[in-house]
């Protein structure tokens, strides 16, 4: 009963954090330079790992459909599978957790560390609303970002299976017949889908790491509390939000 | 009690109402832990109030009540006859609390640390910002430390950073938890001198939680003693020198006795 009480009083806390940090959404031209410091924070330093673990990604994928689709003569297709896994499914689902682990931890650990050495309370007392310079321009750079980052991981994925379907022997499929599956196959609708995903996902993991950051109450240790939380929290709502928007957006 | 009613801002001079702090029968519990009892109390504006207290005796939480980051079980405070727990307060009332471990913000630099008040607030163009920030770091001895970052400074620095951060906010009530510990005895005189200051020259308000006996005497106009959550008592300093309770008498001027069966037990 006592767990249930804290979970319904944690997605409260996280909607009324929601609600005020857009209540400021007219300050944000003012808050520039911590916007883009967020968006620093969430696409660049971000865009690497995407772009290395989304290369892989799309190889893995191709290389297991090569193997599958090969016995039967159908590894012209593999474009497409490789298009619409990524596009649908693939690029928004590892952005998200990558988001988590990378950038919703580190927002995590600095909330938290900020609340526990109470330089919340300074703000608080400062009559400026933490909610309007720690959280706002997160949520707002995370908007824009995700979809940059989805679909920079969606062709580099792509690229990566047409490297490794033409690369490998066993599979040897020219990337002109790759693509073209994959023009053929791969919509605009399973591109949009996709970057929707996104921005739900990432919406959601910079709101609860922002939201368990800023209630940390006790010590150091806490803080280290704090950031597994947000993470497993985060990964957690990540797929459970994924099957329900899969199910809608079919 | 001297009569004041209105506060100079020290850095333009500019007036506004002197504000006083009124707590009617507070009282705050943490689960089953009772920290604050009954307290009833009033701080008259332009005034210099210390609260005086053993560790844990809720000095710290009543000072949170009156900024609103604690909210009261029972009772009310008021500042200047606004709702404390409402942030609203905040907007209407100029404070400023000077945390004991100065609260501030390692991601920024000293001078962005002091000027963060004022570029949000939009009281100032750049130029007054750096003008008011200066004074006030010159104000603290701690021009050369404005780039530095608040993790290269020691405990006493960031203490004096703290300070120089609420006086650039122009506060009408200021909140000082434990000002001068961590401090050598003379930067714990300036910090007392400022204190003095800010109520003879700019008539502010200051509500100040201290474990420091001379700092109590020597600048408060009153002084509270709380223990175990409740207000034992408030009066003048000349009242506390040599006061007749004993319990009192125990905490203001403790006889140590190095003599004591204790420290023969810890010896054998």
């Amino acid at each position: 009963m006592k767990q249930l009480i804290a979970i319904l009083e944690g997605i409260g806390g996280t909607l009324r954090l929601l609600v005020r940090a857009v209540a400021f959404a007219p300050t944000l031209p003012r808050q520039l330079p911590r916007f883009m410091e967020q968006c620093y924070q969430i696409g660049y330093t971000t865009l690497p790992i995407v772009s290395i673990l989304s290369f892989f990604i799309g190889g893995v994928l191709a290389l297991q459909a090569g193997y599958s689709m090969e016995s039967f003569g159908a590894k012209e297709f593999i474009g497409s599978l490789v298009g619409l896994s990524m596009a649908r499914e693939l690029g928004p689902m590892m952005v998200a957790i990558l988001l988590a682990g990378r950038v919703g931890s580190a927002i995590a650990a600095e909330l938290a560390s900020m609340k526990v050495y109470q330089e919340v309370d300074a703000l608080v007392t400062m009559n400026i609303p933490p909610e309007r310079i720690l959280v706002l321009p997160r949520l707002a750079a995370v908007i824009v970002m995700m979809p940059v980052l989805t679909i920079i991981a969606n062709l580099v994925g792509w690229f990566g299976g047409a490297i490794v379907a033409h690369s490998v022997d066993f599979i040897a499929l020219e990337p002109e017949k790759y693509f073209e599956t994959l023009r053929r196959f791969t919509k605009f609708e399973d591109v949009a889908n996709g970057l929707i995903k996104a921005e739900v996902f990432g919406f959601v993991v910079v709101l609860i790491c922002c939201s368990i950051g800023l209630n940390t109450r006790g010590g150091p240790r806490e803080i280290g509390a704090a950031v597994t939380k947000a993470v497993v929290v985060s990964l957690i709502l990540i797929l459970v939000l994924d099957y329900f928007l899969t199910q809608s957006l079919l | 009690m001297e009569t004041c009613h209105q506060t100079r801002n020290p850095f333009s001079d500019a007036e506004s109402p002197a504000v006083g702090v009124t707590l009617e029968h507070v009282s705050k519990n943490f689960g089953s832990l009772m920290v604050l009892k009954d307290i009833s109390l009033t701080v008259e504006p332009g005034e210099i109030f210390v609260l005086m207290g053993p560790s844990g005796s809720g000095k710290s939480v009543l000072l949170k009540h009156i900024v609103g980051l604690e909210l009261p079980t029972s009772g009310k405070v008021t500042v200047a006859g606004h709702d404390a727990s409402d942030p609203a307060t905040r907007g209407k009332v100029r404070m400023a609390l000077v945390f004991q471990a100065g609260a501030l913000f390692n991601s920024l630099s000293v001078y962005d640390n002091l000027a963060l008040y004022l570029r949000e607030h939009r009281i100032a163009t750049e130029a007054g910002i750096r003008e008011k920030v200066m004074r006030a770091l010159q104000i603290l001895s701690l021009e050369n430390t404005a780039r530095k970052s608040p993790s290269d400074l020691s405990g006493g620095m960031r203490k004096r950073v703290a300070i120089a951060r609420a006086l650039v906010q122009e506060p009408q009530l200021m909140l000082y938890d434990e000002p001068t510990s961590e401090l050598d005895p003379v930067m714990s005189a300036t910090i007392s001198e400022i204190i003095a200051t800010l109520k003879d020259e700019y008539r502010v308000t200051s509500f100040v939680v201290s474990h420091d006996r001379s700092l109590a005497l020597s600048i408060a106009n009153r002084v509270g003693i709380l223990m175990g959550g409740r207000l034992l008592t408030v009066a003048p300093p000349a009242e506390l020198r040599d006061p007749q309770d004993p319990v009192i008498a125990d905490f203001l001027n403790p006889h140590i006795d190095v003599k004591n069966p204790r420290f023969k037990q810890l010896e054998s």
